[in-house]
């Protein structure tokens, strides 16, 4: 089960208060995590990355483990202590702006 | 007793006010969806209490939202959670806004060709008759259409191949901003994009022509008499005469006789002729009203003075509207979609400003007062009339 923290708006969107947990398929990547979390909440769908070309949106970034996962392939394992389920992977949106 | 219901879109959240047909006390719902631009919401003519939304953030692309109780309760028309993780064929597509076929290119700001990308919807325009058909228009510059309430878009491409590829971004982003649906051929539509022009269907949408003989743009492109490029703002039609339009372009306020085929300025009397937004009166098909700004560099009303202004004649006579409206240090902007009629009896005209406040005539301008003063900058400004 992978623990998977949202912004503000996206949890609004998605209707949730909290982080939510998916279950991927191993070996665990960012594009599974995204698939099962936009298969769950389809409301979410486009909202990270584009409907048609499933490219990270611009003013998103992706954070696990005090690292910065946003320019990683969509397909590289996630790092060890989110599969278990220790740490969460962050889904960010970007400072941007005041 | 009617009441009149008003759909304010803002830089940050939407809003709902109400009234009675005295539009004398009224009641301030929201912000709805905060934190997030609400580009444009509208009704249906057919279901009134279902409301059409679109929420959009640079951050997250675009959503859109329906709500079937007059703005109480909201959801994504194809979002909702699916307890077993299934994946229902469709389900989250309500924002999926792909072009069809190959993309193409339009003109960029420098002058040569970028790729069409999908931005956000500034416009939503529900059917006149059919309650789950509802358009919209979106930036980069395309007509989509709905058939089952917004759950899935199709664009309607024949609109693109009206020599898309000399049309060109505005400062606002070349966004199609005007969907006007003949009130008895729906056959018909007529639309209007900056910086590319206004263009009109006669078959429901399979093909397209420009529509913009008689326009100018003498310091905006090379051409000034070209076919397209030219940034017309906004369009306004009265549904008891939909041949005639009324149109506020970049510069010059139009107008045009026979569906769009020829324009000619009736722009005389106005301290300036540039400005966003422009509509008709609910009852008086030659009255129309504009909002002056000064310049395209200077988006604030002349002198300071916020002035409504109302033409009883279709044009070229103008009246300054200003009871209400603040006459000096007012330096706010009237975006395109924000301002509305409702049809009671005496018909009401309604404006919001980039300065938070949306103001309410309750006797077809003559006097103004503001119903809200504080929100975020208005985007769009819609109203229902209720029985």
């Amino acid at each position: 089960m992978i623990r998977v923290v949202l912004p503000h708006h996206l949890r609004n969107l998605a209707g949730v208060s909290d982080e939510v947990q998916v279950t991927v398929a191993s070996p665990a990547t960012i594009s599974a995590v995204l698939d099962a979390l936009e298969t769950s909440y389809p409301a979410l769908r486009g909202t990270v990355r584009d409907h048609g070309t499933l490219k990270r949106r611009a003013f998103i970034r992706f954070f696990a483990c005090q690292e910065d996962l946003s320019h990683a392939p969509p397909n590289a394992p996630l790092p060890d202590l989110v599969v278990c389920g220790a740490e969460p992977l962050m889904i960010i949106g970007a400072m941007a702006g005041g | 007793m009617s009441s009149v219901r008003v759909l304010v879109g803002t830089k940050k959240g939407a809003f709902i006010l109400t009234s009675d047909e005295q539009r004398e006390q009224w009641e301030v719902s929201g912000p709805h969806f905060a934190g997030w631009e609400m580009y444009h919401l509208k009704g249906s003519p057919v279901d009134p209490n279902r409301i059409y939304a679109s929420q959009t953030s640079s951050w997250f692309g675009q959503v859109i939202q329906r709500s079937d109780d007059g703005g109480k309760t909201w959801a994504t028309p194809d979002g909702a959670k699916v307890p077993e993780a299934l994946d229902p064929p469709g389900s989250g597509n309500s924002n999926r806004f792909l072009y069809e076929g190959e993309v193409g290119t339009h003109q960029f700001y420098d002058g040569t060709q970028h790729p069409w990308e999908f931005k956000r919807v500034w416009h939503l325009e529900p059917s006149l008759t059919e309650r789950d058909t509802v358009f919209a228009g979106v930036e980069d510059a395309a007509l989509f259409k709905s058939t089952d309430a917004g759950a899935t878009w199709r664009e309607l491409p024949g609109l693109r191949a009206a020599k898309g590829a000399l049309w060109q971004p505005g400062a606002g982003g070349m966004c199609l901003h005007t969907i006007l649906l003949h009130p008895s051929n729906p056959e018909r539509i007529t639309v209007a994009i900056s910086a590319a022009g206004a263009f009109r269907t006669d078959d429901g949408g399979t093909t397209w022509k420009p529509i913009n003989r008689g326009l100018k743009s003498a310091y905006e492109i090379p051409d000034p008499t070209a076919d397209v490029g030219h940034c017309v703002h906004r369009i306004a039609m009265h549904p008891s005469r939909p041949d005639v339009l009324f149109m506020q372009k970049h510069w010059d306020v139009m107008r045009s006789d026979n569906a769009g085929d020829m324009w000619y300025d009736i722009g005389d009397g106005l301290p300036t002729d540039f400005g966003f937004p422009i509509e008709v009166h609910a009852h008086e098909p030659e009255t129309i009203y504009v909002v002056p700004i000064k310049s395209d560099s200077e988006h604030f009303p002349p002198d300071g003075k916020l002035r409504v202004y109302r033409s009883r004649t279709g044009g070229n006579e103008w009246e300054a509207l200003t009871s209400g409206l603040p006459q000096e240090n007012c330096f706010v902007n009237v975006l395109r979609d924000a301002m509305a009629v409702d049809s009671l009896d005496s018909c009401g005209i309604y404006f919001g400003t980039t300065g938070g406040q949306v103001y309410c005539s309750a006797d077809s301008g003559d006097s103004w007062k503001p119903i809200v003063r504080d929100l975020p900058a208005v985007l769009s400004v819609e109203v229902q009339t209720l029985p």
